[in-house]
């Protein structure tokens, strides 16, 4: 049997790959735009359904940032909602450990695998943001060189509260009086660098005992982390070359912690667009790229990397010919670093629209954001079973442009395609998100109660 | 002038209130680990037409201690978050009210505010919250954050352990305080989807909080719009002073505990005396009585069951309410007499579930429409509509744009 595709749909995020100005899109935030998306996902046989965390409304030049999407619900509650209208879809979000305490989030998470029969899974992020710390009691301010160790250790306290019920704890005997079999269950203790904590989880042992894992940062220490602790990982490599490089070396990393490589599922995030033929998909694609990138959109994409204000600009003119300013404090805040060398890319991009002719607006739309697959479903089909099968990755996080009707067209056009490649399941064979993504059930890795 | 008709409530908590509720119920003792019987007891309770329901929650193992583990084997242990019980819920349900009980001294406000205006968002307006304080070591050790002293309620009077509990009020205070805050930092219509100018906002229509207090700030604004209902509701349990004021101050519904119809005119006097001791604006709060509820076909068999369920418990157990004990005709009559000394209504809590929330919603609620004391079904609209409160004005949009 060729290797099995891993596909999830992404609920359309806060940046500018969402278009909002486009007639079919619907609200981000009534529930009925997260039921259709999901829906839509679990009508594909999709493993599991996505969803970003937002913790601060980003700001430019130090204000709000107005030209995306702003704002969305609560993830975890979003997740509980969902799975009372879905049956098999995997539930997963991301959650950020640096403002959060692990008692609290280990009880959502296990709830959350309660409610959904064991679909629940785990983006785990850290951040030192202390631009969102605003918004919290900690403050905020976790040093970088940190962040690896108070996720690992966030996770691994994690897994220990979740495994503080034994599978067998509630007896629930009326005849003899006994609910529990053991006195006081859920016990724990942790005295660790980031947390000291002991006492009683409260939650009895879920269905998957462990949610899934997801890690996404791309750092070596991000895939370290992974390799170590995660059971997937949302990456963000988009040519065939580099996903194979990056499949490959996070695999190897695996052998260390005693995991074989098909315990570390790989799944980059990947945009779409389809069209008829081939040439209708292209022309498609630039229309969309045009809306993701509007006049006032190109201008602010450019100063996040120039870390200038550029608002005095012509979208339509020419690039900037100063240098980014790489000493003054970041322009944008409350988004990801996105270009390691700015003076470097500023150079080539500058390059690129002599080259071609290009003013702002134009060259934001060739350099930022291209999508990774377009073309009729059918060269779709082909280009991501390839990617697959030449192990650039184990699956993708799907990402559509549109809320909520984004996804109508794959599922109905591109995953039956799959399924005839025999790539792709066709019906959910088990009922957990582990089942699904092919992972073993987790077994406990802490003796309960050891301290 | 009190609405003729009275607001009922029925609070859920595991197998239901009495610790030895488990023993005589016919549920899987493991059924409140499963969506089905939340579905199940929700439901129920909508197609009474009761206004809302609560769901307990405790960052602790359930004891019999006040506080800490208590080695027994014989009662109900451990639950699920109370907040996402009722968000899994919302979307089988479509009238009413879901009331999640949170923690606000080991959590974050931000969180709380952005949980709760989503919770709202996915039941239609239907969210309410019941902020609690966590005064017990056990939780606090859950978190590693703080010292507690060990409970002792002889000792409450002393200065120390009443700076303590100021501090964890006022505390609570500043929590609720930011999660209105957030609530309101986005103006209703503050997305404008404004294509010429390419703007998906209009940001002076979002806020931000800048609270700061002595437990922390919150800079805002928040990452959710609006809630339908502006301000979901906020319901506080309250037993004594302290508590009655933190309510008039900060909620909408305040559930308090009198053991007999006097009492709770006097209970009703003192929580109006305290609203107008602080100047408290808006509507009044929403007071409703707890009550514990054994019910059977009659008063003998009745009691028959709770002597059962306080046999199996080793004990005649009590709790900080007072629990009624009798068929559902002499309940109807007590909830009117009650109603008479001034309570807008009840939070009943079933000493066994299903059982008494069937007793309940089949002949107490029956009873009480028979005697013009409750509605036949929903009027609709949100909770807020339901209890009788206004949609609240943005305290940020009245500002005017920064």
């Amino acid at each position: 049997m060729p290797k099995q595709i891993i596909l999830a749909a992404h609920f359309p995020g806060v940046n500018n790959t969402t278009v909002w100005s486009d007639p079919a899109s619907g609200s981000h935030i009534d529930f009925a735009s997260f039921v259709h998306l999901a829906r839509t996902a679990e009508r594909g046989r999709f493993d599991f359904f996505f969803l970003a965390e937002g913790l601060r409304l980003r700001e430019q030049r130090g204000r709000i940032h107005d030209l995306d999407v702003v704002g969305r619900p609560d993830t975890l509650t979003v997740l509980a909602a969902l799975a009372a209208v879905t049956t098999h879809l995997g539930l997963a979000g991301t959650l950020n450990t640096t403002f959060r305490e692990p008692y609290e989030l280990a009880r959502q998470l296990a709830t959350l695998d309660h409610l959904s029969a064991g679909r629940a899974a785990w983006n785990v992020v850290t951040t030192s943001d202390a631009f969102t710390g605003e918004n919290f009691r900690r403050g905020g301010y976790l040093d970088r060189s940190l962040r690896y160790q108070r996720a690992a250790e966030f996770v691994r306290v994690a897994r220990r509260l979740w495994e503080s019920w034994p599978a067998d704890a509630i007896v629930g005997d009326r005849a003899d009086g006994r609910y529990v079999r053991e006195a006081d269950p859920g016990v724990f203790a942790h005295h660790g660098d980031q947390f000291d904590i002991a006492g009683h989880f409260t939650v009895p042992r879920s269905p998957q005992l462990h949610p899934v894992i997801l890690q996404a940062g791309d750092s070596p220490e991000g895939r370290e982390f992974a390799a170590s602790s995660a059971d997937a990982i949302f990456s963000r490599h988009g040519t065939l070359a580099e996903g194979r490089e990056f499949y490959r070396d996070v695999k190897a990393r695996l052998a260390r912690y005693g995991r074989t490589p098909d315990e570390l599922k790989i799944i980059p995030g990947a945009t779409f667009v389809l069209g008829d033929t081939d040439a209708e998909a292209q022309e498609r694609a630039h229309h969309i790229r045009r809306q993701q990138v509007s006049p006032q959109t190109a201008i602010l994409l450019l100063e996040q990397l120039w870390n200038r204000d550029l608002s005095g600009y012509d979208p339509d003119g020419p690039l900037p010919v100063e240098d980014p300013d790489v000493d003054a404090a970041t322009i944008s805040r409350g988004r990801a670093g996105m270009y390691p060398d700015p003076v470097g890319t500023a150079r080539r991009w500058r390059a690129l629209a002599r080259e071609k002719g290009l003013g702002i607006r134009d060259l934001v739309i060739e350099v930022t954001g291209r999508q990774s697959f377009v073309g009729t479903p059918q060269r779709v089909a082909e280009q991501m079973d390839h990617f697959v099968q030449s192990d650039a990755a184990d699956g993708f996080i799907l990402v559509p442009h549109l809320t909520p009707g984004g996804l109508d067209e794959f599922v109905d056009r591109v995953v039956p395609l799959l399924q005839e490649r025999g790539v792709f399941r066709t019906e959910y064979t088990g009922t957990t998100l582990r089942e699904h993504l092919g992972l073993r059930a987790a077994r406990p890795v802490t003796r309960v109660g050891a301290a | 002038m009190p609405e003729p008709t009275l607001h009922l409530a029925v609070a859920l908590d595991g197998l239901g209130w009495h610790p030895a509720a488990w023993r005589l119920s016919h549920a899987d003792p493991a059924a409140p680990l499963f969506p089905r019987w939340w579905a199940a007891l929700v439901g129920q309770a909508e197609q009474a037409a009761l206004d809302l329901v609560t769901i307990e929650d405790s960052l602790d193992l359930q004891s019999s201690l006040p506080d800490g583990p208590d080695g027994r084997v014989d009662q109900l242990r451990g639950r699920l978050d109370a907040l996402l019980v009722a968000a899994r819920i919302a979307p089988l349900t479509r009238h009413i009210g879901l009331v999640p009980t949170t923690s606000v001294t080991h959590t974050e406000p931000f969180h709380v505010s952005t949980a709760v205006a989503t919770l709202d968002h996915v039941s239609g307006g239907r969210a309410g919250w019941r902020p609690r304080i966590s005064a017990r070591r056990a939780e606090a050790g859950h978190f590693g954050r703080r010292e507690l002293p060990p409970p002792d309620p002889t000792r409450l009077a002393e200065p120390e352990r009443a700076r303590l509990v100021g501090d964890l009020f006022a505390e609570a205070a500043d929590a609720v305080e930011v999660v209105r805050r957030l609530w309101d930092s986005w103006q209703d219509d503050a997305e404008i989807r404004d294509a010429p100018t390419g703007r998906f906002v209009d940001r002076d229509r979002l806020h931000y909080t800048d609270f700061t207090g002595r437990w922390f700030s919150v800079k805002g604004p928040s990452i959710v719009p609006r809630p339908p209902q502006g301000q979901p509701v906020v319901a506080v349990l309250a037993h004594a002073t302290v508590p009655y004021t933190f309510a008039a101050r900060h909620a909408d519904v305040v559930f308090v505990t009198p053991t007999d119809a006097a009492h709770a005119e006097t209970v009703v006097a003192e929580v109006r005396a305290v609203e107008e001791t602080i100047g408290r604006g808006g509507p009044p709060l929403r007071i409703l009585a707890d009550l514990q509820v054994l019910l059977d076909d009659t008063p003998a068999a009745a009691r028959r069951r709770r002597d059962r369920l306080d046999e199996l418990h080793g004990t005649a157990h009590t709790c900080d309410a007072a629990t009624f004990t009798g068929s559902p005709a002499q309940l109807a009559d007590l909830l009117a007499g009650w109603r008479r000394a001034g309570v807008d209504g009840f939070r009943l809590r079933p000493a066994v579930l299903p059982d008494d929330l069937t007793t309940i919603t089949r002949a107490v609620v029956p009873a009480l429409r028979d005697r013009g004391l409750f509605r036949a079904g929903y009027p609709g609209g949100t909770l807020r509509d339901l209890l009788g409160l206004p949609r609240p004005a943005n305290r940020y949009a009245v500002a005017g744009p920064r």
